[in-house]
C-alpha cells in the first residue's frame, strides 16, 4: 500500500515561503512526477514527504496515518538521491544491505534480499565492488537497489537521472518505468525535464513558485493545458504563444499553437513568412519563421523538408488545435 | 624552448634549493651530530663535523640523570589525551555545524576561533591560582584539560572543513535507511572522514607536544612534558652541550616525523581555511 | 535545511564544546579583570583590597612597561619582516623545478616542528655562544670579531631564533598559494612574453596579497605571546632588554607575586591581541561565505 495525501502543506524557510499551500492525493501504485523549473519547490515537496524537512503547517498522511511528525526512517519510504548518495566506504552489497541492517534483519534474510534485488537490477557480479569502481549507470542502479530491498510503501526519486549522459538517461528511464510495472509500488519522481515527465508518469504535477499549476495525465496536460505556464512548459519545441491583434481575432488575450500543429507549404498558407533558421533532424524539420505581423513562429514538419534560411514559407495552424487563454493566462474552454 | 637551456636552469635552481634547505635545516642537523660527541668534543674549536668518535653515551646519561622517559611519557599522555578528549567534544559539534547549520553557526564558529586568539597571559594568573587551590598544579589531568581547551577550537575547525566536503545527501540517505544519529556518525560519517580525522589528530598532537607556555608555568616534574625537561638544561654553564643535544634530539625526533607527514594539513589547520 | 528534530540534536551536539570554551574564555578573563582592580600580593594573602585603576596607572607609568611594549613590537616586527620577505623568496625558489624537491621541502619545514625550548637552547649554545659557538668560529675564520649575541644584541638574537621557527610557516603557506596560481595564467603570461620581474609584481604578488595578510595576522597572534624562548635564554635580561609583555606579566605575577599589577598587564595584552584578532576573524569570516 502507498496512498499519500497532502493537506494544506506549507513550507517556509524563515521569511521565505517556498510552498504556500498544497493539497494533493497520490493513489496506491501510481507513478507521479513532480515537474517544474528549478526553484519551483518540487524537491522541497519531495523532502517534506520524505520527512527530511518539517512542514511549517499542514498534514502528510501515508495510508491514512498522520506522518507529519514522524522521522524519515519510520515513514516506510525509500529515496533515490540526485547524487546517488552511495556510502563510498562500503561495498555494493553493504550499501544495499545497510537499511536492512539498521532495521535489525537477520543476516540470512539480508543476504537473500540483497541478492534478489541485485538480480533484478543486473548487479549480481558487482556486489563486492566499491561505488567508485562503478559507472554512473551502475551507481544509479545500486541506489535503486538500496531503495527496493526495504520494500517501501513508496519510492521517492529526486532528479535521479540528471547526472547521467543523454543516452544512459533514456535507458535508465525505461528501466525505472519497467521496475514500476514490475513492483506496482507508488513512485514519486521529481524532475525538471518535461520529457521524463511525459514518458514516465501516470500523473504529472506541474509546479511553479511553490504552487500546483495543474495535475493530470501526460496527454491531458498536452491537450488541455490549464494555463499559459503549463502550455509553455509541456511540449518540445515549446508552444507558440501569440497575443495582440491575432489573439483578439479569436476572442482571447493569448492564443497558443504547438509547432507540430502548424502545416507548412512553400507558396501558400494563412500566414506568410521567411525562414530564419531551419533545423534538420531527419525525422523532423524545425522551422523558425519570422511571420508577417505576428512575429517569430516555430513550426515542426515531419520528415525532411527542403527549406533553408531565407526561403519564403506559408504557415497554416490547425484550427481545432488552437488554445485560447484569457488575459490572466487561464485557459478558455470553448 | 631548448631542452639544454631548461636543464641548465634546473641544475642551478636545484643547487640553490638544496643550499637554502641545508642552511635552514642546519641547526637541527648540527644538534643531532653534537649529540653523538663527548662533552669535550662538543665545545671544541675548531668544531669537528664528521670525524670524531661517535658515541651514544649521552643518550644513556640523559635517561639516567634526568629520567627522560618520565617526561617523554608525560608528553605522549598529554598530547594524545588532550587530542582524544578534544575529538570527543569536537566530532558532534563539527557534525552539527557542517550538516545542520543554523543562522548563528558561522558566528559560533568564528567565536570559537577567537578564543584561540586570547593571549595566555590574560588567563595565566587566575588559572594558576585555581590550579593551586584545586591541587591541579603538576597533575596530568589538569594539563590535559588545559591543552584540550587550548586546541579544541582548532580541532572543531579542522573537522568542520573536512566534514563540509562530505555531501549531506549521504547522511540523509542513512537517515532514510533508518540510522539513528549515533549510527549515522559511527557507520557513515566517521568511516568517510577517517583521513580528515587522522590529519586533525596528527596536527593537534604536534601542537600539544610543542606547547610551551602553560606546560612551563603549570608543571615542574610529575606531569611535566619534554618542553619543561629541555628548559631544565638552560643553566648557564656550557658543559652539557652534548647531553642537551641528545635530550633535544630525543624530544623533537618523533614529532618531526609526524610533522613531515602532516605538512599538507598544516596549512589548512593553521590558517583556518583562509588559504586554500 | 533540516528538521526540528535534527536541529535540536545539533544544538545538543554543539552545547558541550560551546560551554567549555565559554567558561575557558570568560572565567579567567573575568577573574583577571577583577584581580586587576585589587591590591593583591601572593606574599600577603588575605589582605586584598579594592583600589580601582591604580594597578593600571602603575603599570602604564612604569618605564618597564614601555620597554616591554617596544620590545614586543620590535620582536613581532622583526620576525614578521624576516619570515614574510624570506618566505616569499623561499616560496618562489621552491616553486622552481628542482631535483629532490620533496626532501628540500621537508628540510625547510622542519624548524616549525621543533619545540620552542629546544630551538632556543640549541641556538643559544651551539650556534650563538661567543667562544664555542659555530657562528663565533665562522667569524674567526673570516677574520671578524665574533658577536656575543646575548650580551651585545640580545633582542636581535631572540628575534633570529623566533624567525627561524616561523620562516617555515610563512614559506609553506605562500608556497601553497603560489602553486594554486592557475597554470593557464602562467602559460598566458609566457605567451604574452611577460618578463619574470613584471610577472612577479603584476601577477604573483597580487595573488599572494591575501595569503600574506593571513600569514601576518596569524604570526602576530602567536608572536605577541612569545614566552618560552625568552624564559630559557635570557630570562628577560640583561636588565629588561628582552622582556616583552607576556614575560613582564609572568615576572610580575610569579616572580614578584604582585597579582594585581600582573593582571592589569594581562588585560593590556588582551586588548593588544584583540586589535589583531578582529582583523583576522573578519577575514576568515569573509572566506567562510565563499
Amino acid at each position: 500500500m502507498g496512498r499519500i495525501h497532502l493537506k494544506g502543506v506549507r513550507k517556509a524557510f524563515g521569511d521565505v515561503i517556498v510552498i504556500p499551500s498544497i493539497d494533493l492525493d497520490i493513489a496506491d501504485g501510481e507513478f507521479v512526477v513532480f515537474v517544474g523549473p528549478s526553484g519551483c519547490g518540487k524537491s522541497t515537496l519531495l523532502r517534506l514527504i520524505a520527512g527530511l524537512e518539517d512542514v511549517t503547517s499542514g498534514r502528510v498522511d501515508i495510508d491514512g496515518v498522520d506522518m507529519t511528525n514522524v522521522p524519515p526512517a519510520k515513514r516506510g519510504l525509500s529515496m533515490v538521491f540526485q547524487s546517488y548518495a552511495l556510502y563510498p566506504h562500503m561495498s555494493v552489497r553493504s550499501n544495499i544491505a545497510f537499511g536492512l541492517k539498521m532495521a535489525g534483519e537477520s543476516p540470512e534474510i539480508i543476504k537473500q534480499k540483497v541478492e534478489k534485488a541485485a538480480a533484478t537490477l543486473n548487479l549480481s557480479s558487482y556486489l563486492d565492488r566499491k561505488p567508485r569502481q562503478l559507472s554512473g549507470g551502475q551507481r544509479q542502479r545500486v541506489a535503486i537497489g538500496r531503495a527496493i530491498v526495504r520494500e517501501p510503501k513508496a519510492f521517492l526519486f529526486d532528479e535521479p537521472l540528471s547526472n547521467l549522459d543523454a543516452a544512459l538517461r533514456v535507458q535508465m528511464r525505461l528501466e525505472i518505468t519497467q521496475l514500476h510495472q514490475q513492483l506496482a509500488t507508488t513512485m514519486i519522481y521529481v524532475t525538471h525535464d518535461q520529457v521524463e515527465a511525459m514518458t514516465m508518469a501516470d500523473k504529472i504535477v506541474v509546479l511553479n513558485a511553490g504552487n500546483i499549476e495543474q495535475v493530470g495525465a501526460p496527454l491531458e496536460l498536452y491537450n488541455t493545458p490549464a494555463n499559459l505556464f503549463v502550455a509553455g512548459f509541456i511540449g518540445s519545441p515549446k508552444m507558440n504563444l501569440l497575443n495582440g491583434a491575432i489573439a483578439a481575432k479569436f476572442g482571447a488575450g493569448t492564443i497558443g499553437i504547438r509547432p507540430e500543429h502548424i502545416a507548412t507549404a512553400r507558396d501558400r498558407g494563412e500566414w506568410q513568412g521567411v525562414v530564419r533558421v531551419a533545423e534538420h533532424l531527419g525525422s523532423d524539420t524545425f522551422l523558425h519563421v519570422d511571420a508577417e505581423t505576428i512575429g517569430r513562429i516555430t513550426a515542426r514538419a515531419p520528415g525532411e523538408l527542403a527549406l533553408a534560411a531565407g526561403d519564403k514559407v506559408g504557415l497554416t495552424p490547425r484550427p481545432d488545435r488552437i488554445h485560447r487563454f484569457d488575459s490572466d493566462g487561464r485557459a478558455m474552454r470553448a | 624552448m631548448a631542452r639544454a637551456h631548461s636543464l641548465r636552469r634546473r641544475t642551478i635552481t636545484t643547487a640553490a634549493c638544496w643550499l637554502v634547505g641545508l642552511v635552514i635545516f642546519f641547526p637541527i642537523l648540527w644538534m643531532a651530530v653534537t649529540s653523538f660527541k663527548t662533552e669535550l668534543e662538543a665545545v671544541e674549536i675548531p668544531p669537528k663535523f664528521l670525524f670524531f668518535d661517535w658515541t651514544t653515551e649521552n643518550y644513556g646519561v640523559v635517561q639516567e640523570r634526568s629520567n627522560y622517559l618520565l617526561f617523554a611519557t608525560n608528553s605522549i599522555l598529554l598530547s594524545l589525551g588532550s587530542t582524544l578528549v578534544g575529538l570527543l567534544f569536537a566530532i558532534p559539534a563539527a557534525w552539527a555545524m557542517a550538516f545542520a547549520p543554523g543562522k548563528r553557526t558561522k558566528d559560533l564558529l568564528l567565536w570559537m576561533l577567537s578564543t584561540k586568539m586570547m593571549p595566555p597571559v590574560g588567563a595565566l594568573i587566575p588559572i594558576y591560582l585555581l590550579f593551586r587551590d584545586l591541587h591541579l598544579l603538576n597533575t596530568r589531568g589538569g594539563m590535559i584539560a588545559v591543552l584540550f581547551l587550548l586546541n579544541l577550537p582548532i580541532i572543531i575547525w579542522m573537522l568542520f572543513t573536512y566534514f563540509k566536503e562530505i555531501p549531506g545527501e549521504i547522511l540523509e540517505a542513512a537517515r532514510m535507511d533508518g540510522a539513528t544519529l549515533w549510527r549515522e556518525i559511527v557507520y557513515v560519517l566517521a568511516p568517510m572522514a577517517v583521513p580528515g580525522i587522522a590529519s586533525t589528530v596528527l596536527l593537534n598532537v604536534i601542537l600539544a607536544w610543542n606547547e610551551a607556555f602553560w606546560t612551563l608555568n603549570l608543571t615542574t616534574t610529575d606531569a611535566a612534558p619534554l618542553t619543561v625537561f629541555i628548559a631544565s638544561y638552560s643553566s648557564p654553564e656550557g658543559l652539557f652541550w652534548a647531553k642537551l643535544s641528545a635530550a633535544s634530539t630525543l624530544a623533537i625526533a618523533p614529532i618531526l616525523v609526524l610533522g613531515w607527514f602532516s605538512q599538507k594539513q598544516l596549512v589548512r589547520g593553521l590558517t583556518f581555511g583562509a588559504v586554500k | 535545511m533540516a528538521t526540528r528534530q535534527t536541529r535540536i540534536l545539533a544544538h545538543a551536539a554543539t552545547a558541550p564544546s560551546t560551554l567549555v570554551l565559554f567558561l575557558w574564555m570568560i572565567v579567567p578573563l573575568a577573574m583577571t579583570i577583577y584581580f586587576s582592580l585589587l591590591r593583591y600580593s601572593l606574599l600577603d594573602p588575605g589582605n586584598e583590597s579594592f583600589i580601582g585603576l591604580v594597578n593600571y596607572e602603575y603599570f602604564l607609568s612604569d618605564p618597564a612597561f614601555f620597554a616591554a611594549l617596544f620590545n614586543t613590537l620590535k620582536l613581532v616586527g622583526g620576525v614578521l619582516l624576516i619570515s614574510v620577505v624570506g618566505g616569499i623568496l623561499l616560496a618562489l625558489l621552491l616553486d622552481q623545478p628542482c631535483w629532490g624537491r620533496g626532501i628540500v621541502r621537508l628540510m625547510v619545514i622542519a624548524p616549525f616542528f621543533v619545540m620552542p625550548t629546544v630551538s632556543a637552547l640549541i641556538w643559544k649554545n651551539l650556534l650563538m655562544h661567543p667562544v664555542q659557538g659555530l657562528f663565533a668560529w665562522i667569524a674567526n675564520l673570516l677574520g671578524l670579531q665574533p658577536i656575543d649575541w646575548f650580551a651585545q644584541a640580545p633582542l636581535t638574537a631572540i628575534t633570529l631564533i623566533v624567525a627561524w621557527q616561523w620562516l617555515p610557516f610563512a614559506t609553506l603557506i605562500l608556497l601553497t598559494a603560489i602553486q594554486s596560481l592557475d597554470e593557464e595564467q602562467k602559460e598566458a603570461a609566457e605567451m604574452d612574453g611577460t618578463p619574470p620581474l613584471s610577472f612577479f609584481f603584476y601577477i604573483v604578488l597580487p595573488h599572494l596579497a591575501r595569503p600574506i595578510t593571513v600569514v601576518i595576522l596569524i604570526e602576530t597572534i602567536f608572536l605577541l605571546n612569545v614566552f618560552a624562548e625568552i624564559l630559557v635564554t635570557t630570562g628577560g635580561g640583561p636588565g629588561n632588554l628582552t622582556t616583552n609583555i607576556p614575560f613582564l606579566v609572568y615576572a610580575q605575577a610569579l616572580l614578584q607575586f604582585d597579582v594585581g599589577g600582573a593582571s592589569a598587564g594581562g588585560i593590556i595584552a588582551v586588548i593588544l591581541a584583540n586589535i589583531v584578532a578582529i582583523f583576522l576573524v573578519r577575514m576568515i569570516g569573509r572566506n567562510l561565505e565563499a
